[in-house]
């Protein structure tokens, strides 16, 4: 029973050499697993719509106060479904042993990290700052702010992933980490939370946006230059003690 | 050069020793309580009832003598812990790790007192218990930090693991809390007409920050007396199946 | 092919509990070694020790004349580690999760080497299916499909056995042996009997206990 011809040339029809197509094959086995999974990563995207549709119901529909809350709460409900999606970061590959095949690899391991983290990036961050526009119409979010929040929904989540997955890593070997992985991390994403909502009231407000989003880049460089270091050491930790 | 090398190479292995470690600290231990008590004293007395009242604030503003030491302390015993991690994980000396795990409830206790201290302080300057300054807010987050690096090492069954973990978390952390720090600032600045601050003063007469020195280095001397004693104990626990610990407490 | 991993006076601690003290072994060319003893008696621990992802508390570990510590790039290139877990993620076909073995072990192979691999191993008319759709004894054999795929003098192998069928294990004990005879090492635990004409080195573990 040979395979359809379409599959053969979709699937590795050229196995890579070097450490960048390694990394792609990485992020290309992430986006395979869960596109193989199904709707699993929307679940955080879910998440984050239905806590919006939350607020007005528990504070009050009236869109001016709507408006004025409404870059904190986009934000806000960022960093948690965040949150929500990064125990099953290295979850199974911890169990199925595919971790450890990762650290034995003559691939620099913090590398592997990075991709892997993209591809956690682009499952949440991605997704959720396309759709930011929609939620923040939910809120009354004031147009001026859209481009911004989008903007900086991008770099800010890049940054969350990198810092969640440092305590996903962490964690990972603990049967019930996951409450004690947003005990970790929440302190951490505060920075990032306070310069993008700040970056989307500067943005209605009429003020430049350059100084907060100029700082949500730094702490993106700071952390793609830091974090890999750090998951990679944590994950050799969580596997072998 | 080389016979230096092996020379600080021995240094390094000897204080890595629990036991030469655990009657070091033994004999340091008195001297650092009474250093403590000695400082504590006189500059509780002299900081109560000898240094002026504030003209602004008068007789509230004391309480800078128990919360600026905490929040001095608070913010030492991180960097503390930052190099006994490092030390940890660079030279494998488990010496370090046993001091970073007694050092942690102490900084935690620390931030907690200078919350508590710049709550009740809040009631007579702002007649409120809590509002959200910028250096009470990053102090704030600062507990949660050291409440995390707790509560991780409590949630590995295995200590040795729990303790990498803890290692790689504090210097995580110790990255961060300047950035945390900074953009909580930013964020203050922008949301908040500035008040007064209870630590940013102009000028202080030397009537007052004098026993504040004091308090402070009092502080300090808590601190080490306290972290010796404990890290004793803690030697003795994780030591309890070795030779000369047996022997110690026949 | 040059295996030269050498351990002296190895000694392995976790929390306290000593599994291993003064082990001594040679794994050059040719070995195939296997290491035996109870449940606990620190088998894991010491394969985990051999490949490197855990330091002995005493002792020295070399390869190719340098410590382990400081050869481990080369060393890496070298080896081929199953773990108890061998590392197949059931959401993946089992091309996909050999294509990732593959790039992690840095080489270049196409559709048609996995294909001739999964076919040595059994799988024809597998390979699409994911490999939670599969047997635990088929999924076994996508792991050992990376013996056939990944050309690796030195082999680690926890528990290669586990859940393959009469077939399997005859085809496994087999390629064990032709890796062995053509100068290549094997370093395993296991709880199957090689055929006593295949005359294998044997480590027993707690057994250097006892003596000691």
């Amino acid at each position: 029973m040979p395979p359809p011809e379409s599959t053969a040339t979709a699937a590795p029809t050229l196995a890579p050499r070097g450490l960048a197509a390694t990394c792609v094959r990485q992020v290309k086995r992430e986006l395979a697993i869960a596109r193989r999974r199904g709707s699993e990563w929307i679940n955080p995207l879910l998440f984050q719509a239905l806590v919006i549709v939350l607020f007005p119901l528990g504070i009050s529909p009236e869109p001016a106060l709507l408006a004025t809350l409404a870059p904190g709460l986009l934000w806000v409900t960022a960093l948690l479904a965040v949150l929500l999606s990064l125990d099953a970061l290295f979850r199974s590959d911890f169990d199925d042993g595919s971790l450890e095949q990762m650290l034995l690899s003559p691939q620099p391991l913090p590398a592997l990290c990075l991709a892997k983290t993209f591809a956690h990036w682009l499952l949440t961050g991605v997704p959720m700052a396309l759709i930011a526009p929609l939620l923040g119409l939910l809120l009354s979010l004031p147009a001026a702010g859209v481009a911004t929040l989008m903007a900086a929904l991008l770099l800010g989540s890049a940054t969350f992933s990198l810092i969640g997955a440092v305590g996903a890593a962490l964690t990972v070997s603990l049967p019930r980490g996951g409450v004690l992985l947003s005990l970790l991390i929440l302190p951490f994403y505060i920075p990032v939370l306070i310069f993008g909502a700040g970056a989307v009231n500067a943005a209605i407000a009429g003020d430049p946006v350059t100084a907060p989003m100029a700082l949500l880049g730094a702490m993106l460089a700071l952390a793609i230059a830091g974090a890999p270091f750090a998951i990679a050491g944590a994950l050799r930790i969580s596997v072998d003690g | 050069m080389r016979g230096k090398q092996i020379g600080m190479w021995k240094l390094i292995h000897k204080l890595g020793s629990p036991k030469w470690c655990y009657q070091l600290c033994g004999r340091l231990q008195p001297v650092f309580w009474i250093a403590a008590a000695a400082l504590l004293a006189v500059g509780a007395v002299w900081s109560l009832a000898f240094s002026p009242p504030d003209y602004q604030m008068g007789d509230s503003y004391r309480i800078i003598y128990v919360h600026v030491p905490a929040a001095i302390l608070a913010q030492s015993v991180f960097l503390a812990m930052t190099f006994a991690s490092v030390v940890f994980l660079v030279w494998k000396i488990k010496l370090a790790d046993m001091a970073a795990s007694v050092m942690a409830p102490f900084g935690a206790a620390m931030t907690l007192l200078g919350l508590f201290s710049g709550a009740v302080w809040g009631i007579p300057t702002w007649g409120t218990w809590w509002t959200w300054d910028a250096r009470l807010t990053s102090m704030l987050i600062q507990l949660f930090i050291y409440i995390g690096i707790i509560a991780l090492r409590g949630a590995f069954s295995r200590p040795e693991q729990g303790a990498k973990a803890v290692a790689v978390l504090t210097l995580v952390g110790v990255v961060n809390i300047p950035i945390i720090k900074y953009s909580v600032s930013w964020w203050n600045t922008l949301h908040q007409p500035a008040t007064f601050t209870l630590t940013e003063r102009p000028a202080m007469p030397e009537s007052m920050w004098m026993p504040l020195l004091l308090m402070v280095l009092g502080f300090y001397c808590f601190f080490t007396a306290l972290t010796l004693y404990r890290l004793r104990s803690e030697i003795l626990k994780r030591e309890s199946r070795t030779r000369w610990v047996q022997e110690a407490v026949k | 092919m040059t295996v030269a991993l050498t351990g002296r006076g190895l000694a392995c601690e976790r929390d306290e509990r000593e599994l291993l003290h003064g082990l001594d072994l040679d794994v050059v060319d040719g070995t195939l070694l296997r290491i035996e003893g109870p449940n606990g008696s620190g088998k894991t621990s010491l394969l985990k020790m051999l490949t490197g992802q855990l330091a002995p508390t005493a002792g020295t570990l070399s390869w190719r004349g340098q410590p382990l510590a400081r050869a481990r790039a080369d060393y890496r290139t070298a080896l081929l580690y199953l773990g108890h877990e061998p590392g197949v993620t059931t959401s993946l076909t089992a091309m996909e999760n050999l294509a990732w073995s593959a790039a992690l072990a840095d080489l270049c192979v196409d559709a048609a080497a996995i294909e001739a691999a999964l076919q040595t191993v059994g799988l024809y008319g597998f390979e699409d299916l994911p490999a939670g759709q599969l047997s635990a004894g088929q999924r076994r054999r996508i792991a050992l499909a990376r013996l056939e795929l990944i050309p690796r003098p030195l082999w680690i192998l926890d528990e290669p056995f586990t859940a393959l069928d009469r077939a399997g294990v005859a085809w496994l004990e087999q390629r064990l042996l032709a890796h062995r005879d053509a100068g290549g090492a094997v370093v395993l635990t296991t709880h199957h009997e090689f055929a006593p004409t295949a005359c294998i080195e044997r480590l027993r573990l707690g057994a250097t206990h006892a003596a000691a």
